[in-house]
């Protein structure tokens, strides 16, 4: 895929307020954005709800429907009305998964122009920090700082049954993300570690790959993962403010001589920010953005330049992007110029990648 | 709890004058007012020790020069040594200094809090800790450590 060769630039186009703490995260509706369906964008906070915003006919975006905390909570026997961590949406578009530091995570239903929440998923101890849908819409992974990862299995009637409970990480686990074609799973770690885990065709899942330091790893807390749109390539962004990108092309096995296909390191990417790297996100066309708490969003791309090895440089970095650390960076993923991001100031800011003419 | 204390002993030292700052004849309100290792020192000097009466200036905890600070690049690093190597107080301490800071300074402010260099056990853990703000988000979120950390503070505020 080729990229615009001219010089390009983040141009703010809108800055959405509303949230009274800190924004975590923030997911775009998959099924909006083309076809007449308004880009829906859901975003979540430390002020304990979550957010629904729509781009209205102008083109800009106002919040559709906002969750009182008492919803997240309310069908929990003890609710605690904590931190709403992360929120993703199910590829059909029309469930909304939010997790909590309450650890609990609410399956939420749009049911004409309203959310409603149709399940809460329990087990974890405590603080359930991430959540994914994998591509069917069939399975959802969670993650905690219980160290262990769940995966649900959505059955008829929209109910949610825990099928695995996967146990290997020796400290929380920051981040889940599915394959975006198989049903593999990826997790991400506070013991600096990566782990690839899959079915073995019995029902039973295992790590089959565990990625750390000495693989060519991060040497400290991994807190986010992004897969590039053929799913063959991986990027992962560290508090060892390095990105490293991943080729999942192979089938994912503890490296060895009778394992040569297993996923292996292709690129690291240092010294572009200079404080923890909370979030990356590979674009539909290739581009990679990082946000972090140095308050910068980064923008990255693979150069054709080598040909006989791969190669990833800077196309651009946006300093002072937010007033306060960058927690998600997201790309809409039917308009790829479009990207969100959301940070410790509250706000969350919708940019368009341009190009600079002349 | 009068059993079971860390450090039962701890050593007291003389707290250090309170240096008064001369006010300017003129006062303009809008003037940035830089931030210096002083004012950070105020602030965070008062803080109760979470075992004892004193404070972690008098337990020298913190000191004026356990501080760094980059008012230019808004950027402050605290060091802080813990009163006996194995002190499991530690992350509760650093959390004290983290609230008061992050409650006190701009939110422009970059802060990074840590243990000085081999005075405990765990000195990586309790720094890796300490500067996750996932991990201090939720613990704040805590009702109970969080009582723990306001009555450590409750002293820096008068």
């Amino acid at each position: 895929m080729e990229f615009p060769k001219g010089e390009l630039d983040l141009r703010e186009m809108q800055s959405l307020e509303g949230h009274n703490d800190r924004v975590w995260s923030l997911a775009w509706n998959p099924a909006s954005g083309a076809a007449g369906v308004p880009a829906m964008l859901a975003s979540c906070s430390g002020d304990k709800t979550a957010r629904i915003w729509k781009q209205g006919p102008s083109g800009s975006f106002d919040c559709m429907v906002r969750s009182e905390p008492l919803l997240i909570g309310a069908v929990l026997e003890d609710a605690h009305m904590r931190t709403v961590r992360s929120c993703a949406w199910s590829p059909c578009g029309k469930l909304l998964a939010t997790t909590s530091f309450d650890a609990t995570t609410a399956i939420w239903e749009q049911i004409g122009s309203d959310f409603e929440c149709i399940s809460t998923l329990e087990g974890h101890e405590n603080e359930v920090k991430s959540v994914s849908w994998n591509a069917s819409g069939s399975l959802v992974a969670t993650c905690s700082r219980d160290k262990s990862v769940w995966i649900w299995e959505m059955q008829s009637g929209k109910e949610f049954e825990c099928v695995s409970v996967l146990q290997g990480h020796t400290q929380d686990v920051k981040m889940v993300q599915w394959h975006p074609l198989i049903d593999v799973l990826v997790s991400v770690s506070y013991d600096n570690t990566i782990k690839v885990w899959a079915e073995d065709g019995d029902d039973d899942w295992h790590c089959v790959q565990t990625i750390d330091e000495a693989c060519s790893g991060h040497s400290s807390t991994v807190w986010a993962l992004s897969f590039n749109e053929s799913g063959d390539k991986m990027v992962t962004c560290s508090d060892d403010l390095t990105l490293k990108i991943w080729d999942t092309s192979g089938t994912p096995s503890e490296s060895s001589d009778d394992a040569p296909r297993s996923w292996r390191h292709v690129y690291t990417l240092s010294g572009f920010h200079d404080r923890t790297i909370f979030s990356v996100n590979w674009s539909r066309e290739g581009v990679i953005a990082s946000g972090a708490a140095d308050d910068a969003i980064c923008l990255f791309v693979e150069s054709k330049e080598k040909m006989d090895e791969p190669f990833y440089s800077l196309v651009m970095k946006k300093e002072k992007a937010h007033a306060m650390d960058i927690n998600s960076v997201q790309w809409n993923p039917k308009n790829p110029r479009i990207l969100a991001s959301a940070s410790d100031d509250g706000t969350i800011k919708i940019w368009e990648l341009a190009e600079i003419s002349g | 709890m009068v059993t079971g204390l860390i450090n039962a002993n701890p050593v007291v030292y003389e707290r250090k004058e309170r240096h008064l700052r001369s006010s300017p004849v003129v006062i303009d309100e809008y003037a940035v007012e830089p931030i210096d290792q002083l004012e950070i020192f105020e602030h965070v000097r008062d803080i109760k020790d979470p075992e004892h009466p004193y404070s972690l200036e008098e337990l020298k905890v913190v000191t004026e020069d356990s501080i760094e600070l980059d008012d230019q690049q808004s950027y402050v690093r605290v060091t802080f040594t813990p009163t006996v190597e194995h002190c499991s107080m530690a992350t509760v301490i650093g959390l004290c200094l983290r609230v008061k800071l992050m409650r006190s300074l701009p939110s422009r402010y970059k802060v990074d809090i840590r243990v000085a260099p081999g005075t405990h056990a765990t000195e990586a853990a309790v720094n890796k800790q300490l500067n996750d703000k996932e991990r201090v988000a939720a613990a704040l979120e805590n009702p109970r450590l969080l009582e723990m950390v306001d009555e450590c503070l409750a002293a820096t505020y008068i």
